[in-house]
């Protein structure tokens, strides 16, 4: 039986819950202090560049990038430096924080103007000196993925604003209110990076963009910069995980992303809508990454909200600040729920990553008892990548690393469809991750 | 305090339970006919065999000191489905014992739900025709549904009487397709009315539980194998256990496998066996037969149908597959 199944995504529906559809993005200033963490990528994170003491204004570099991965991190106000610590990062690693005390000025520093870019080569490192990573959820490095590997060739430029994820609606409010940027961003990538096709991909839940984006892309058309094959946009049916980077690549031009390969492989470029509005922000304004737009939601919120912070904020007074909870929050989330992160301490800051904040209460935090699988079979069909979630779950279980690899757990992109349809409520995803690190280890050693 | 878990962080709202009862409603209608062709002594029979099934789990779990698990309902459907395949005047202590091999041999010595390799009540079945031959072929029904009127001569309209089941009958006797298909014949109590199996199935396919490749493919090939051989493809579809296996007893999760390929070989396979014992062997059914020989297999062809994972690197043909 040979299927075709490139065009095929499989995976789930899960309540949109998308609250924040309609609520504009509201900045939020004045916080007295932020609390920057010296990694917040994938990779090798910054060494700092101030010591207790220092005044820093905002946009000043703090951090100074280690290795050809790492990106520098920004002040996100003006104040003094309390401490240079480290701390455990939510995700359980320790890193060193920056911690900075508002001198209330919000003072900008002399170092933010403009980049000035000539070619290819000043396009990359400006990018990378703004501190951008992937603002969608994964953070990875972009000055990174704008490099095609030796011999590879970037033909698409594909700006994902499907947002499958449930509650999110961050990227949803970028289309919507900054338009002109995404545009002029896709422009100067697609200008400098010599790729000629951009394609906006959105799910058909957040239509009303088209014609937003449309109208802009209508004011550029044929000049000079405008890409030579165009800018599209193209609605896909709602379906988590259509924004998941290889299921994306497979839905918008049925390239398959080989197990273990990047998306350059096969000669796309994948950037979230937030990245690439950014992008032209600061070719505009020259400062660095130093504010995020996250949603804030879950049945523990009383006002859902879409804010701009500064980076480094403390999450409990983001959402306090947002109008509070109004019931005890049980779990908390940084990103959505089907991947997102459970933070355990709400003084944990907002990432460069982050794109949601959701405080669930009790009832929706309740952790399901998992009983024995029944070999329904649905985890395999829900699975966009067509692995065999029961095989991995049951051989990271028993340490086989033999028959984790011959299931090839490494091409697990850990979405949770899986998980989520599962009738016997196991952790599934959970035991595959283990699997991963079990395949990892293995092969270090 | 804050939880934390690994993602995801949300579920979808079903559950094995749910499942479960899902066919526990499929199999009412089945046990109405039942009633109506059999009489009460029928529903006695349900009734023993989900008792005793629920009760013999709740025991073993105990015995082995393991959590309880009969709210998982599967034991009541593993009764139901036990009592399916037996004669309306079965001995009573017989469907005990067959409820104990169901349940405490096939199911929980093996690890309970889920980790069982052929289907309880199926095994079950096998088990008592081979111990108590006589009582498990002799079938019986109410006078009116006998077809051999030598038989109804001064019985009661209430009282049982024994009959040949329509795949043992000489051709002058057999029952129309109309009485087939309702189930106005002798027979296991649970097999005979098709329209009742097939309001069932219809919900579980509506509910989403089964899909339509193990009971199209295997019901295609019975037919297909049965037209070959020169028989009757409609009668044998509609007499003796082949309905209730298509949809309730092939179709069990834990013991067929979950990959389209997979149920295609496996329903192919469950065809070919049940065509080969019905029509070349001693016995006039085959089904549970091939059930259980096709269940033996189901992890081979499981591992044989495995899904290619997308961009998977499948390049070196690795012989080391256990």
């Amino acid at each position: 039986m040979r299927f075709k199944w490139s065009g095929m995504l499989q995976g789930i529906h899960p309540h949109q819950n998308k609250n924040t559809a309609k609520t504009a993005i509201v900045k939020l200033s004045g916080f007295e202090t932020v609390s920057i963490p010296l990694n917040m990528q994938i990779g090798p994170g910054c060494e700092s560049l101030v010591k207790k003491g220092d005044q820093v204004e905002i946009g000043q570099k703090i951090g100074e990038a280690l290795g050809a991965w790492s990106v520098p991190v920004h002040a996100s106000i003006s104040g003094t430096v309390k401490s240079v610590k480290k701390e455990i990062l939510s995700d359980g690693t320790h890193v060193e924080y920056v911690n900075i005390e508002s001198d209330g000025q919000e003072t900008v520093s002399a170092e933010v103007r403009p980049p000035e870019v000539h070619d290819r080569a000043d396009f990359v490192a400006a990018v990378r000196a703004s501190g951008l990573v992937g603002l969608g959820g994964a953070a990875f490095p972009t000055h990174i993925k704008m490099q095609p590997p030796p011999g590879k060739t970037l033909d698409t430029l594909i700006i994902n604003a499907a947002e499958c994820e449930p509650y999110i609606t961050s990227d949803h409010r970028i289309c919507l209110e900054y338009p002109r940027q995404i545009i002029k961003g896709i422009m100067l990538t697609c200008h400098y990076l010599n790729i000629p096709e951009a394609v906006i991909a959105l799910e058909d839940n957040k239509r009303d963009i088209v014609s937003v984006l449309q109208a802009e892309i209508d004011q550029v058309k044929g000049t000079p910069d405008y890409p030579g094959q165009g800018i599209s946009i193209r609605v896909l049916p709602t379906q988590y995980p259509t924004g998941a980077e290889k299921v994306l690549i497979r839905l918008i031009n049925g390239r398959v992303v080989p197990e273990g390969a990047l998306p350059a492989d096969v000669g796309v470029l994948v950037q979230n809508v937030g990245t690439i509005r950014y992008i032209a922000e600061y070719f505009e304004t020259g400062m660095p990454l130093v504010t995020k737009i996250v949603t804030i939601d879950g049945s523990a919120v009383s006002k859902p909200a879409n804010l701009e912070v500064p980076i480094g904020a403390a999450i409990a007074e983001v959402v306090e600040r947002s109008g509070g909870c109004k019931l005890e929050p049980a779990k908390v989330i940084m990103g959505g729920p089907m991947m997102g992160v459970a933070i355990d301490d709400l003084s944990r800051p907002i990432l460069k990553h982050n794109n949601a904040i959701l405080m669930l209460d009790e009832k929706d935090a309740t952790l399901p008892q998992e009983i024995a699988c029944i070999s329904c079979g649905r985890c395999s069909r829900a699975c966009p990548m067509l692995l065999m979630p029961t095989v991995l779950d049951m051989a990271a279980r028993i340490q086989d690393c033999d028959k984790l690899n011959q299931y090839h757990v490494m091409n697990c992109i850990e979405c949770g469809c899986c998980t989520y349809v599962c009738p016997s409520k196991r952790y599934l995803l959970q035991n595959i991750r283990i699997g991963k690190t079990i395949v990892r280890q293995a092969s270090k050693s | 305090m804050l939880r934390v878990s690994s993602s995801p962080h949300i579920r979808d709202n079903s559950s094995t339970q749910r499942i479960m009862l899902d066919v526990v409603l499929a199999l009412i209608p089945m046990v109405i006919a039942s009633v109506f062709i059999f009489g009460w002594r029928a529903l006695l029979i349900y009734a023993v065999s989900v008792v005793s099934s629920v009760v013999f789990e709740a025991l073993s779990r105990l015995i082995m000191k393991r959590e309880q698990t009969i709210n998982d309902l599967s034991a009541v459907v593993t009764g139901l489905l036990l009592a399916a395949g037996l004669p309306a005047g079965y001995p009573i202590w017989m469907v005990v014992v067959g409820a104990f091999v169901a349940i405490v041999f096939v199911k929980q010595l093996f690890g309970g739900l889920g980790s069982n390799f052929a289907n309880p009540a199926v095994t079950a079945r096998i088990v008592l025709a081979v111990s108590f031959p006589a009582e498990t072929s002799s079938f019986s029904v109410l006078p009116q549904y006998a077809h051999q009127a030598s038989l109804t001569e001064g019985v009661s309209q209430y009282d049982l009487v024994t009959s040949a089941t329509p795949l043992g009958m000489s051709a002058a006797e057999l029952p129309s397709g109309w009485d087939l298909f309702l189930g106005r014949h002798a027979g296991s109590i649970g097999e005979v009315c098709i329209l009742a199996l097939l309001i069932g199935a219809a919900y579980l396919l509506i509910r989403g539980v089964i899909d339509l490749w193990i009971p199209l493919v295997y019901l295609g090939t019975t037919a297909v194998l049965i037209t070959l051989a020169g028989g009757d493809p409609l009668f044998h579809l509609l007499s003796g256990a082949v309905v209730l296996a298509a949809f309730f007893m092939l179709t069990d999760y834990v013991t067929s496998p979950t990959t389209v390929a997979g149920k295609i070989i496996f329903a192919i396979g469950a065809a070919a066996l049940t065509f080969l014992l019905r029509m070349y062997s001693s016995m006039p059914e085959g089904v549970s037969y091939s059930i259980l020989l096709m269940n033996i297999l189901t992890p081979h062809i499981e591992r044989w149908t495995a899904h290619k994972t997308i961009g998977g690197n499948y390049a070196k043909k690795s012989r080391q597959n256990s």
